[in-house]
Formats: C-alpha cells, sequence, structure tokens
C-alpha cells in the first residue's frame, strides 16, 4: 500500500533540500568574483584558476591519490583474504579473536585508532610519511572490505564451487574461476568504498602524516580553521562533481549488469 | 590444516593483530607510563626485554597517575559528560529529522525509490570534511541563513549560530542523517501493507495505523540507526573543531589537544582508554541488537 499523502511529499522536500541545499550553496559560491564567500558579487571562474596555479593543494591531491589507490588495492586483497575466512575457514584457533578484530575497527573512534598506531610506529621506530598513512588507511578499510564481500559469500550457491573442485580444479583456480567472477560485484563496491574512506580521511591521516606528506584532507583543514574561502569552495565543487559522476555512472552500470543478468537468465531458461 | 589454508588465514590474522591489536596495548602500556620532557615524550614503564624480572618491576611501579589526573581535572569530566550529552541529542535530532525521511522514501511509487536510494547514499560518498566546512558559510554572522532570516524580517540582528553547540547539533545530524535513514527505510519498507489495512478494517484512522503498527514495527530500524549515528558521534572530532566554538567540549577534540598542542601522550592515552571503555557499552548492546535481529529473520 503505496501512499504518497501530503505528510510524505513535504517530508521529502524538506529532508532533501536539507541534504542538498548546503552542498548547492558551497558550489553556487565557488563561482563567486569576491573573496568574501558570503556576498555575491557576480560570476566568476578565477578561483578554480587560482585553485590550479596553487602547487600545495596539487602536490597534496597527489598525495592523496597514491595513499587511496594503494590502501584501497592492499585493503581489497586483505580484506576478500579476511572475508574468506570468516565465511568459509570453519573453526580455527583463535577465531572469534579475529573476528572481533574484523568488526572494532568499523566502530572505533576515529582519533583512538589515529592515536594508537602512531604510537605504534613510533615505538617501532618507523619514520612517518606516505609509507605509514597507506598502512593506516589499509588497516581500517579492509575491514570494510571484508564486511561487504563476506555478505556477497554468505549468500552464493557454495556447490558450484565443490562442482570445480571435483571437476579438478586446484582451490586456487576454482577462487580465481569460479568464486572470483561471482563476488566481483562486491569485490568492487569494496575497493570503491576503501577508496572512498582513504580520499575522505582526516583524524587517522593527520597521526600518522609526517611532514613532507600532507595528503587532501589535512591541507583543506588546516586552511579551513582560517576561516572559509572561495578556493576550498572551488575544490569542494569538483569533488561533489567526480563523486557524483562515479555514483551515478556505478549505479547506471549496476542497473544494466542486472537487467543483462535477467534476460541471460530468462534465454537460459527458454533454452532449457 | 593444509598449508595454504593457512597462509590465507595467518596473513590478514597477523596483519590485523600488529596493526590493531598491538597498537591498543601500547596506547594501554604508555597510559601507565610518566610524563617526559623528551622525545619520545614518557618513560616507558614496561621493560620486555628483561623478561619476569622485567615484568614483576614494572608492576611494582605500575601507575595510574594519569587516571588519577582524568578524575582530579574538571576539564575530562566535563567533556565526558558533555560528549554524552552532544552525542544523546544530536541521535535524536538526527531520529525526529531523518525518520519522516525514511518513511515518505517507503511509502514513495516504486520506480522513485531507487533514484530516493541513490540521493541518500550520494552524501555518504562526499567528503566528510566539505559537508562539514559548506555548513561553516551558512552558519556565520553574515553567512547565508542569518542574510535570509533577516531579509525574511524575522530577525533584526544576525544570530550568533556558528562556534556554538547549536552549529555542532546541526552538523552532525547533517553528516550522520544518511546512517539514520537507511536502517529506517529497510525495515518499512519491508513492512506489510495488509498489516495496516487490517488496521484501518478494524478501525483504526491512518494516524493510530501509524502509531500503532508501523511505529513499533520500524522499532529495529530505529534502533540500529540510533547506535549507527550516536556511536561515531561521541568520538567525533571535526564537527566540534570547526562548527564548535571554544566553549565546545568533546572528548575527541580534547584528545587530540592533548596530544597535538600539549604533546602530553601519556594523558592522551589515557583519555583514548577511557573513551574506549564509555563506547564498549553501546557497541556490545548494539551488536546485541543485530544478532537478533538477524535471528528473528532466520
Amino acid at each position: 500500500m503505496r501512499r504518497l499523502t501530503w505528510f510524505n511529499t513535504v517530508s521529502l522536500t524538506f529532508g532533501f533540500a536539507f541534504l542538498y541545499v548546503p552542498m548547492l550553496i558551497l558550489i553556487i559560491f565557488s563561482f563567486n568574483e569576491s573573496k568574501l564567500v558570503t556576498v555575491w558579487a557576480g560570476f566568476s571562474t578565477k578561483w578554480y584558476g587560482e585553485l590550479i596555479r596553487n602547487e600545495a593543494f596539487l602536490d597534496a591531491a597527489w598525495v592523496t591519490l597514491k595513499v587511496a589507490v594503494a590502501s584501497s588495492t592492499a585493503a581489497t586483497i586483505l580484506g576478500t583474504m579476511a572475508a574468506h575466512v570468516m565465511v568459509r575457514g570453519g573453526r580455527f584457533f583463535g577465531r572469534t579473536l579475529f573476528s572481533g578484530m574484523i568488526y572494532a575497527p568499523l566502530v572505533m573512534p576515529e582519533v583512538i585508532t589515529g592515536l594508537s598506531l602512531l604510537l605504534l610506529f613510533i615505538a617501532i621506530g618507523l619514520d612517518r610519511g606516505v609509507f605509514t598513512i597507506v598502512l593506516a588507511h589499509t588497516t581500517f578499510s579492509m575491514c570494510y572490505v571484508s564486511v561487504v564481500v563476506s555478505s556477497r559469500l554468505v549468500s552464493f550457491d557454495r556447490s558450484v564451487e565443490e562442482a570445480a573442485l571435483d571437476l579438478g580444479c586446484t582451490p586456487f583456480e576454482a577462487f580465481r574461476l569460479v568464486t572470483l567472477p561471482i563476488i566481483l560485484p562486491a569485490v568492487i563496491s569494496g575497493w570503491l568504498l576503501a577508496f572512498t574512506l582513504s580520499l575522505d580521511d582526516l583524524v587517522i591521516a593527520s597521526f600518522t602524516a609526517g611532514p613532507s606528506s600532507t595528503t587532501l584532507p589535512i591541507k583543506i583543514f588546516s586552511s579551513v580553521r582560517l576561516g572559509v574561502s572561495p578556493e576550498i569552495n572551488a575544490l569542494s565543487t569538483i569533488m561533489i562533481c567526480i563523486v557524483a559522476v562515479g555514483v551515478i555512472a556505478t549505479s547506471v552500470m549496476s542497473k544494466r549488469a542486472i537487467a543483462r543478468q535477467a534476460r541471460e537468465e530468462k534465454a537460459a531458461m527458454q533454452a532449457a | 590444516m593444509n598449508p595454504r589454508k593457512a597462509l590465507l588465514i595467518l596473513v590478514p590474522y597477523m596483519w590485523l593483530l600488529a596493526l590493531f591489536l598491538v597498537p591498543f596495548v601500547i596506547v594501554l602500556k604508555i597510559s601507565l607510563s610518566d610524563v617526559e620532557l623528551a622525545i619520545p615524550p614518557y618513560t616507558p614503564t614496561l621493560d620486555i626485554s628483561a623478561g619476569w624480572a622485567g615484568l614483576k618491576d614494572f608492576l611494582s611501579q605500575l601507575d595510574f597517575e594519569n587516571y588519577v589526573w582524568l578524575t582530579q581535572d574538571d576539564l575530562y569530566w566535563k567533556a565526558y559528560l558533555s560528549s554524552l550529552q552532544i552525542a544523546v541529542v544530536s541521535t535524536f535530532l538526527t531520529l525526529l529529522v531523518g525518520f519522516p525521511i525514511a518513511y515518505g522514501m517507503a511509502n514513495a511509487p516504486d520506480e522513485w525509490r531507487p533514484t530516493l536510494m541513490m540521493l541518500v547514499i550520494l552524501p555518504f560518498w562526499t567528503s566528510f570534511l566539505i559537508r562539514v566546512y559548506a555548513w561553516m558559510g551558512i552558519l556565520s554572522n553574515e553567512g547565508f541563513l542569518n542574510q535570509f532570516l533577516l531579509w525574511t524580517g524575522l530577525i533584526s540582528e544576525p544570530l550568533t549560530i556558528l562556534n556554538t553547540n547549536t552549529a555542532v547539533y546541526i552538523g552532525i545530524v547533517y553528516t550522520y542523517l544518511p546512517f539514520m535513514i537507511l536502517p529506517i527505510y529497510s525495515t518499512l519498507e519491508k513492512l506489510d501493507g495488509s498489516l495496516l489495512e487490517a488496521a484501518e478494517d478494524l478501525g483504526c484512522t491512518r494516524t493510530t495505523a501509524f502509531w500503532l503498527v508501523t511505529l513499533p514495527l520500524s522499532r529495529p530500524g530505529v534502533i540500529a540507526g540510533c547506535f549507527l549515528v550516536f556511536i561515531p558521534a561521541l568520538g567525533e572530532f571535526v564537527i566540534p573543531s570547526l562548527l564548535g566554538g571554544s566553549d565546545t567540549l568533546m572528548i575527541g577534540k580534547v584528545l587530540w589537544e592533548e596530544f597535538f598542542s600539549n604533546r602530553d601522550w601519556p594523558v592522551a592515552s589515557a583519555v583514548a582508554v577511557v573513551l574506549l571503555a564509555l563506547l564498549i557499552i553501546p557497541i556490545v548492546l548494539f551488536q546485541r541488537q543485530q544478532e537478533r535481529q538477524q535471528e528473528a529473520e532466520k
């Protein structure tokens, strides 16, 4: 029973306005001529020009991208392994501790994760830099990947995998040829999630970064602390656009993939 | 157990042990050490290389000085209490804002719902920092909200909202709203419409049917949403430091300042340990609730 009453219409309108108007205002003022972010003084794209000439931001963006690609890739591999262990591993020594360590980082305040990793790096004498941020990001995002991948692993029919093993595949071949293609959508969304988490992270990166490895969020935070600036608005607009295009594209693609799968299944049923 | 399987288990296991569990042990250890004006600025009180004698030595000088300090200095008490208060109030506000949206989504025409769903998820993928920053321009004295209110004539002079707790509430509600909407939406979406029809056939008005049928059945989603907002809000750092004022006390911010500004690592570690102890209760409750939920769905 679906009823779109006036109450629902009003709450949806206000709700989505609340979610989107702030970002819209942010985007509009990135095209403002004036240095004052709050007073409109005519259309201009000069802040985008300033941004491109600002080498500190470009360097930070490059560091962030490197960290995000490296850590999300490592996190996807480790997280998929961890998910496999959780779902298919059976009993082994310390299983409870393992599942605890998978779930705990999801609810851990970032300040604690950041502080503890920094103290570890200092204790073992590891110099802080890009590498330590990658280690830190890999650790917390592998847990997210593992949750995403294991929900897919739980729901799939294990007999296909067993059939592959019966037909002479080695366990690794069975994984590569049968399991991986089936769980691939979850692995990809896990990677995307890890990538976004890494791009976004300010707190953990601040603790684990060295002086020469400033990431974009650290840079944004330190300049935003001094107040609003149109350059940050321009940067935010670019980031919002990239995310919006990415999310819309992936959702359209997955919709198509689902439709194609449904078609193929139907064709297979008819053939049979 | 064959070696390949052992390797599959060992790699992620060792990784998490080394980079998740061991760091905690170090935090715990440092929280029990003394402050020192040196680099690193603390005296390690546990010497593992000395073996059993070292451990005995450690136990004899074990001191809870930093924890005693936390109870003596007002700042920490107030910070813990005000974090709790801010987290509770903002969770409640997020529920008030999020429920009608989730309800509206669940009652929207089928063909709208994937789009609405995407619109809720989209902000989640957008940088947290940027979403908090967006409010700085809106809430400031000469910001968009004040300009709008002045223009409508509702107020005659600008309201001070930025750098107060009100701004922190707004920030938390805004950034954590998707976490509240999604679980509520998923329970409301599964709700069997015939129950509401039955209630109405039996003489309920739509409003009473909502209170007697929809609301109780949406409870699992509401509880999950509240935990998902409350837990991260309690240790929040970015929102209080950008939107809050100097009098906004939140424990995440205190820890940060203790570490980066005061360079008092032992006290920062003790603050972390206590914050964790504070969080364990809601985390365990949440876990239990999720397990019960899964049992019920089987």
